[in-house]
């Protein structure tokens, strides 16, 4: 198991070395000069060579990927161009915003979702099983923008119990320290500064976690049904079973593992960043972060961004296989 | 039961707590600021935020670009025009206490002047100093005394006054640029009305009163700049009374901004201009009367009503209204398909011809909607006989390829940098700018104009210069390179008890007036 874990690791490198050489790549040909787009109607023979040797775009392919893959090594992501911050800050300062929200639709979609297969697949063929299809159906094909800017204007503007944008109100002070603000609030003991945040991240926590809610939620009606038709379970009520022992005991745990694929995928979806729900809800996260970045051809911020979000995707993935691990005795004692 | 009370209590503190103070105004905009050190940036959404941090010798009128003394309380210019002395004020201080003298002055001007400077290389090229050309202006600069500044310049310059007033010029503190070297554009440090206090990427700015101000301080206690892409939920903020004003309003919110007590609107025509510019280089616009055509054949006031909603004025002159020295005697081409007909017929080209028409990919302040101006054109320009096919290329490449002259016909504008005529005329219509990459993508090399616009240039006296570019209006017109199309309107909206805010033709935004009443 071990070894299997440290194999998985040591294989992160090549793919990371790839990914960056494609997305490199990929920037290099793509037609759009970052000097030009950055200086517009305004650019002029000698503006646009200073700013193109300062971005070293002068200079060959080889080179230019060799400095930025000497860079990576040597723990150094280089400054944006567009905003010439270091891309560690940039990354430093929007992650979190991203990994918080992620954390709390996660948390939404996976409560309500396991609970609402684990109802559908008991109830199977009843009212309530037809009712939550339907809905997660509708959850699933529902536009994120439309569904955003609806829970917005219901919950912000016809009843304004939430707040139309933003991470927290912008009378609140927390001193930034880890950029978590549920986290940054807890550490300076501020109480008001906290309710305020998760009063914050409710709208947008629902509106993202909308669609990984209605997927967890087909899953696991769809695995609790097939398990639920095996011998063990039919002889677990035939000891007498208490039906939760039976249902969540002995059915959910093998259940779930398909379940648990599909909330690991979809923890990294969302990790990547939501262009959408951070836009509608001025979430400042790293998806808008690298939006942006690619609109104005800032390599050096796409590069980082994406080296970034492949390398948690990866890693999310192999904590999943993990867990699998820990779940079922039968891939532990594969290896 | 317990646990549900305190997270409603949670909620209502939650709640009760979003009323901003009467003396905090939110201000929200489509996106962040890419910096604050106003030497390297180059948008606008920077500039807002630096309008109110930083000071130059010399700025704007509240609401004309007439340039009055800000940081120098005067100045005097040589009869040659080639020595100006800027009598600096003594009262002034940098936010971090450093003292404003003429030796701080030359630090902020001469990084960006003198290549040896240490500060002269850092990341992020000082991108307007080299824009408005004031390495070929400026021959030196020197601080004699603490209390004044005097430039060399290596040729007569009027406009050269202008550029002093722009973010680029503004004075920083020299003490906090050497402690944070190329960090300092997130730790601006100024003399303005309002001090720095805290910036969250794409989140909000928080700038606060500054106390020691020389001047008198400002009825905001804090300011906040919050960065909303979506404009639908910008507006939501300013209808919920969480923000108190927004820029760059969608055409559609203007009747629901009328019609709302609660807000007010406030427009004034851009200091911008969208246009068509023909290649004059290639046939057949290398021939007066097909330009001409061309002017009379497109519904300028039509694109303005179907795509700006009425929040822009049909142009007939490269400048726009607002500028002093706008020529209103210019008749400009009206709209007339007919005549239009008549003079293709007397160029030669009574069946039309074939074209190509190339519209920007993106839209632009001075054209919200490229592509379907461009279709609008297209059918306009059909019912003459001229068929034009409409080309796009990606933003960067297009403005590449515009530059190098490989368009027939192609959409583009300008937004105004320092108020002065010339930062029109003569960047995009003077003969040295049709050298490649070339600013005046006509490719129009007139010698009359170049004559009329290096005099204005070169002379001190406002009534002359204003003739001039009056003079020079008319040549345009005469000559056609264009077809003027637009000058877009800038808007902004507020909550109803704001006070004091106006609309600068810059697009500078200053908040050192303005007041929120009780309601």
């Amino acid at each position: 198991m071990h070894l299997y874990i440290l194999k998985r690791i040591v294989l992160l490198f090549p793919t990371l070395l790839g990914i960056s050489l494609l997305v490199f790549l990929m920037l290099y040909f793509v037609p759009g000069d970052p000097a030009q787009i950055m200086l517009g109607e305004r650019a002029n023979a000698e503006t646009l060579a200073e700013l193109r040797t300062e971005m070293g775009l002068d200079q060959p392919f080889y080179i230019q990927f060799y400095r930025f893959f000497s860079g990576l090594l040597s723990g150094d992501l280089g400054r944006s161009i567009r905003t010439h911050e270091k891309i560690t800050v940039e990354i430093f300062q929007r992650f979190p915003a991203t990994f918080e929200l992620t954390l709390f639709s996660m948390f939404i979609a996976t409560f309500v979702g396991i609970s609402t297969g684990i109802l559908a697949a008991v109830r199977r063929g009843k009212f309530i099983d037809l009712l939550s299809m339907i809905g997660a159906t509708a959850g699933i094909s529902m536009p994120i923008f439309w569904l955003a800017l609806l829970l917005v204007l219901m919950f912000s503007v016809y009843l304004p119990i939430f707040p139309v944008s933003g991470r927290m109100g912008t009378h609140i002070y927390l001193e930034p320290v880890t950029y978590f603000y549920t986290l940054d609030a807890v550490l300076a003991g501020d109480w008001a500064a906290l309710s305020n945040v998760l009063w914050h991240l409710t709208l947008p926590a629902i509106a993202l976690g909308t669609i990984p809610m209605a997927v967890i939620a087909r899953m696991t009606r769809a695995s609790l049904l097939e398990v639920l038709g095996e011998d063990y379970v039919r002889t677990a009520w035939a000891k007498g079973l208490a039906r939760r022992w039976v249902i969540l005991r002995h059915a959910m745990r093998n259940a779930f593992i398909p379940t648990l694929t599909v909330i690991a995928l979809e923890f990294g979806y969302l990790l990547g960043g939501a262009v959408i729900t951070e836009t509608i809800f001025a979430w400042p996260g790293v998806g808008r972060w690298l939006f942006l970045a690619v609109q104005a051809r800032d390599f050096r911020a796409v590069q980082g961004g994406v080296l970034l979000i492949a390398t948690i995707f990866v890693l999310v993935n192999l904590l999943a296989d993990i867990l699998y691990a820990w779940l079922d005795p039968r891939i532990r004692y594969e290896k | 039961m317990n646990y549900l009370k305190f997270v409603f209590a949670a909620f209502l503190l939650a709640c009760g707590g979003t009323q901003t103070a009467n003396d905090t105004l939110v201000f929200v905009r489509g996106s962040d600021s890419v910096g604050l050190d106003p030497a390297l940036e180059t948008d606008g959404e920077s500039f807002k935020v630096c309008d109110n941090i930083y000071e130059t010798l010399v700025t704007y009128d509240e609401e004309t670009t007439e340039v009055i003394p800000q940081l120098a309380h005067a100045w005097d210019v040589s009869d040659d025009m080639l020595t100006w002395t800027f009598h600096l004020r003594t009262d002034v201080q940098f936010h971090d206490g450093t003292p404003f003298n003429a030796q701080a002055m030359l630090f902020s001007l001469g990084r960006q002047f003198f290549k040896d400077h240490p500060h002269h290389d850092i990341p992020g090229a000082y991108k307007y100093w080299k824009d408005m050309d004031m390495d070929n202006i400026v021959s030196d600069m020197s601080a004699p005394n603490d209390s004044t500044f005097v430039f060399q310049l290596k040729r007569a310059n009027a406009p050269f006054l202008s550029n002093l007033a722009m973010n680029f010029c503004a004075a920083v503190s020299p003490t906090a640029v050497e402690k944070y070297g190329s960090d300092f554009f997130k730790h601006p440090t100024g003399t303005g009305p309002f001090r720095f206090v805290e910036w969250r990427k794409d989140e909000r700015i928080i700038l606060d009163r500054n106390e020691q101000y020389w001047g008198k301080t400002t009825p905001l206690k804090r300011l906040i700049f919050k960065p909303i892409q979506e404009a639908s939920v910008r507006f939501l903020e300013l209808k919920q009374g969480t923000a108190q004003g927004m820029d760059n309003l969608n055409p559609e919110y203007i009747e629901q901004i009328r019609n709302n007590p609660d807000l007010q609107l406030l427009t004034q025509p851009g200091m911008n201009v969208g246009y068509l510019a023909m290649n004059m280089d290639k046939p057949p616009f290398d021939k007066p009367l097909v330009r001409r055509a061309l002017n009379h054949a497109i519904n300028k006031q039509a694109l303005v009503d179907n795509f700006y909603q009425g929040l822009a004025l049909a142009a007939k002159n490269p400048i726009p209204p607002t500028m002093w020295s706008y020529n209103d005697q210019v008749q400009g081409y009206e709209y007339d398909p007919q005549r239009a007909r008549q003079l293709l017929a007397e160029a030669g080209l009574s069946d039309g011809f074939e074209t190509e028409l190339w519209a920007m990919p993106v839209p632009r302040p001075y054209m919200p909607q490229p592509d379907k101006i461009a279709q609008a054109i297209q059918a306009d320009l059909e019912k003459i006989g001229v068929r034009a096919k409409i080309v796009q290329w990606e933003w960067g490449t297009y403005l590449d390829k515009v530059s190098q002259g490989e368009h027939t016909m192609a959409l583009l504008g300008w937004t105004g940098d320092n108020g002065d005529p010339d930062n029109f005329l003569y960047v995009l219509l003077d003969k040295t700018a049709a050298e490649k990459p070339a600013g005046n993508i006509a490719f129009y090399r007139s010698d009359q104009l170049h004559d009329v616009l290096v005099r204005a240039r070169a002379s001190a006296q406002r009534d002359e210069r204003d003739a001039l570019y009056r003079q020079a209006q008319e040549i345009i017109f005469r000559d056609a390179p264009w077809v003027p199309l637009v000058h877009a309107t800038q808007t902004a909206a507020f909550r109803h008890n704001v006070e004091g805010f106006k609309l600068h033709p810059t697009g500078n935004k200053w908040f050192r007036n303005v007041r929120i009443n009780t309601p």
